[in-house]
């Protein structure tokens, strides 16, 4: 029986079918835009790594303009979420047809957004994410590395956790200490990781006759840091090391100088990467270290529009007036990636090329020379994954206030200039 | 020692919790309005004493002194416009209009200061420390204690010494019959949230100065909040002191056992007491 609605349905149904060809057919997708789509947390905690968005987006599509190639970008807010993140790579691909989904920052928007591409068979590029996170948090059961399997659609550039390691016991070494390092791990992705009796720091610091004081996993955003503090002290610890997050690091590095306590090294990961991070501790920030992927220091150019790492940030901060951040340098990146890989497809709106085309990228970039496949990567991960250089960094107090990063250890990458040497905590 | 030290920290944590918790459970006393957006109210208090201290260069302390007006103000006003219209017979309205309120607040702070960690430099004060015997206490967590300690002095001479407070009582007790004496019950709600937001612009204080803040802390110090004002009992503000107390000293004692432990402890404390006291150790006669 033909009622209302079943008419109705049947005629959007075949409204669908008119309009479908237009899409499938290569012919009219060759000529038309390349619509890339990209997830960044633009809004909430992690809203700080997507701050340079807008003006990487907007250079991007001039840049290609004046190139004659036809750009689309499509932006997506993850909102800092993980469910947020999945939703907005599903509306990418399914509402928006986009040919290629970029991610950044952090496993909490790589990691939804590139599951997704890799189910709904689309090919995905993502970033600012150590690498083991991004790969491992993937995989169907973590626990077994017998069951990783490499993806077909999700690659992946950044450095990894063996690299932080070896630049933050490099910094140690230029150091006369007592070898006793304390550690804040936290219990999250991060620290779990780092702390990972296996795979972490402690069998490495074994190795090279350090001795650490782990007081356990700690929750984010604790609002004292005592018993470590005490644990620290018991145990003569001369450095701290851990990952944190930065309203923690303060809090600790607060209460440590209320009570007394004072390291020759901090080495943290992720708290510093940001100069309004650091500057929170008021002038207690002075040599504090950290790692550093990307500075204007860094000797590479941009594929694009051949600007050095030193030009690219010092027109970031004229056009927007913030100081330059690690995080901008990678999401440019994505943008080269993404032009040299449709360059090289006959058709981009063929998942399976573009994937293959990611694949088999071989270009300098504004972050350093990026090819898959080829890294200093355990066999499992090798296929998807593009190593960046890791150098050393320390902050130090400006006169007039304020913080400079200076790279003080290169031993990781000889080929990024150093700015100074380790220097001990006052 | 290091036990000494332990439960001394604790109790100074206690402080930081109960500061937090105080305009809580005064909102709660008075009107049995649970304010979703208590903690993000707190972080708005932080942005704006940083910005009377950026803009006027001002010392935090005397910053806070002049935004407590401003507060004041915001309270009084946003209890008579907005929360009076929900309060009733039914819980749910207020707890949906605050917890919009609380991303509201978030973020309308997120697209006026960006998310950038913030914080609120009260000098060497922030590292400063006096020994106390046995254990050095830093100057910032006695000031807290100290202010929580006050704080709760005041509010209690508030409500059993002056009219307001005759005022207060009643419309807790009984909003119709306090109607039928005169007390106007949506203006005494009014009042009341006004001097809740004094407080939580003293507890945005020592949030702002002891660690970063940025826009979207708010709600992770809530729970606390709410821990200690159950524990302590409704109503009792002496009982919400008590509570944060309690939850500080469970969660250091716990984080000098193993790390693991600082947080779950405290929530393991807030449910003993529950299932020992189900109204909380010093419960008002509801």
């Amino acid at each position: 029986m033909i009622t209302r609605r079943r008419l109705l349905k049947s005629a959007a149904a075949t409204g669908v079918l008119a309009t479908a060809p237009g899409f499938a057919m290569p012919a009219i997708a060759q000529n038309s835009k390349i619509k890339l789509g990209y997830v960044s947390p633009q809004t909430g905690p992690l809203a700080g790594f997507a701050e340079a968005d807008n003006y990487i987006v907007s250079s991007f599509l001039q840049t290609t303009k004046d190139m004659g190639l036809d750009f689309d970008v499509i932006v997506k807010d993850s909102q800092s979420n993980p469910n947020r993140a999945a939703e907005v790579a599903r509306e990418l691909i399914v509402d928006d047809e986009v040919n290629l989904v970029m991610v950044a920052s952090t496993p909490e928007t790589t990691n939804p957004v590139a599951t997704t591409c890799e189910g709904e068979e689309v090919p995905c590029l993502s970033t600012v994410a150590p690498w083991q996170p991004w790969f491992i948090g993937q995989q169907g059961n973590p626990g077994d590395p017998a069951s990783w399997k490499p993806f077909d659609y999700a690659y992946h550039f950044f450095w990894g956790l063996e690299d932080v390691i070896a630049v933050f016991t490099n910094m140690w070494g230029q150091l006369e200490t007592n070898k006793q390092v304390g550690g804040l791990f936290p219990n999250d992705g991060d620290g779990n990781a780092w702390g990972d009796p296996n795979v972490g720091f402690p069998p490495v610091l074994d190795k090279l006759g350090y001795g650490l004081t782990d007081p356990g996993r700690y929750q984010n955003l604790t609002d004292d840091f005592s018993a470590q503090i005490n644990a620290f002290k018991a145990a003569n610890a001369e450095i701290i090391t851990g990952v944190m997050i930065p309203p923690d690091f303060t809090t600790f590095w607060t209460q440590a100088k209320q009570q007394g306590f004072t390291p020759k090294i901090a080495s943290i990961g992720k708290a510093l990467l940001f100069p309004s991070a650091v500057e929170t501790v008021g002038d207690q920030g002075h040599n504090l270290s950290s790692e550093v992927w990307w500075s204007p220091s860094h000797p590479f150019k941009s594929s694009l529009t051949g600007a050095s790492a030193k030009e690219f940030a010092d027109d970031f901060t004229s056009v927007t007036g913030r100081p330059w951040t690690q995080p901008i340098g990678f999401v440019h990146a994505l943008f080269e990636v993404a032009v040299d890989v449709m360059k090289r497809v006959s058709n981009p709106a063929d998942g399976d090329a573009v994937a293959e085309a990611i694949g088999a990228t071989k270009l300098d970039t504004l972050v350093g020379p990026l090819e898959w496949g080829t890294g200093a990567l355990p066999p499992f991960a090798a296929k998807n994954v593009a190593k960046t250089p890791l150098v050393g960094g320390q902050w130090r107090l400006r006169n007039g206030g304020g913080y400079d990063l200076v790279i003080v250890d290169n031993q990781t990458a000889p080929n990024i200039p150093t700015g100074g040497k380790m220097e001990p905590i006052a | 020692m290091i036990w000494i030290d332990t439960i001394i920290q604790g109790i100074l944590l206690g402080g930081l919790y109960a500061l937090f918790a105080a305009g809580l459970s005064l909102v709660f006393g008075i009107m049995r309005l649970v304010n979703l957006a208590h903690g993000d109210l707190i972080v708005l208090g932080a942005f704006l004493i940083l910005v009377l201290v950026t803009a006027l260069g001002l010392n935090p302390f005397l910053a806070t002194l002049v935004a407590i007006p401003l507060m004041f103000a915001l309270g009084w006003g946003l209890q008579l416009v907005i929360l009076n219209r929900t309060l009733g017979d039914d819980i749910l309205p207020p707890l949906l209009v605050t917890f919009g309120l609380s991303i509201v607040i978030q973020n309308g702070l997120l697209e006026g200061f960006s998310a950038d960690s913030q914080r609120i430099s009260a000098g060497a004060l922030e590292t400063a420390s006096i020994p106390l015997g046995p254990v050095t206490v830093g100057v910032m967590p006695l000031l807290t204690f100290l202010s929580a300690l006050a704080v709760i002095v005041a509010l209690n001479q508030l409500f059993y010494r002056t009219s307001l407070g005759r005022a207060f009582r009643a419309t807790s007790d009984d909003p119709v019959t306090a109607g039928l004496m005169g007390i106007e019950p949506n203006r005494i709600f009014a009042v009341a949230t006004g001097i809740a937001f004094v407080v939580v612009t003293i507890a945005a204080l020592y949030l702002g100065t002891r660690a970063n803040f940025d826009p979207t802390i708010g709600p992770a110090r809530l729970i606390y909040a709410f821990e200690a004002v159950i524990i302590g009992g409704l109503g009792s503000l002496w009982g919400t002191l008590a509570g944060g107390i309690i939850i500080g000293v469970a969660q250091t004692v716990g984080a000098a056992i193993n790390p693991e432990w600082q947080i779950l402890a405290g929530h393991v404390a807030f449910l003993v007491v529950l299932a020992v006291r189900p109204r909380g150790l010093f419960p008002k006669g509801l």
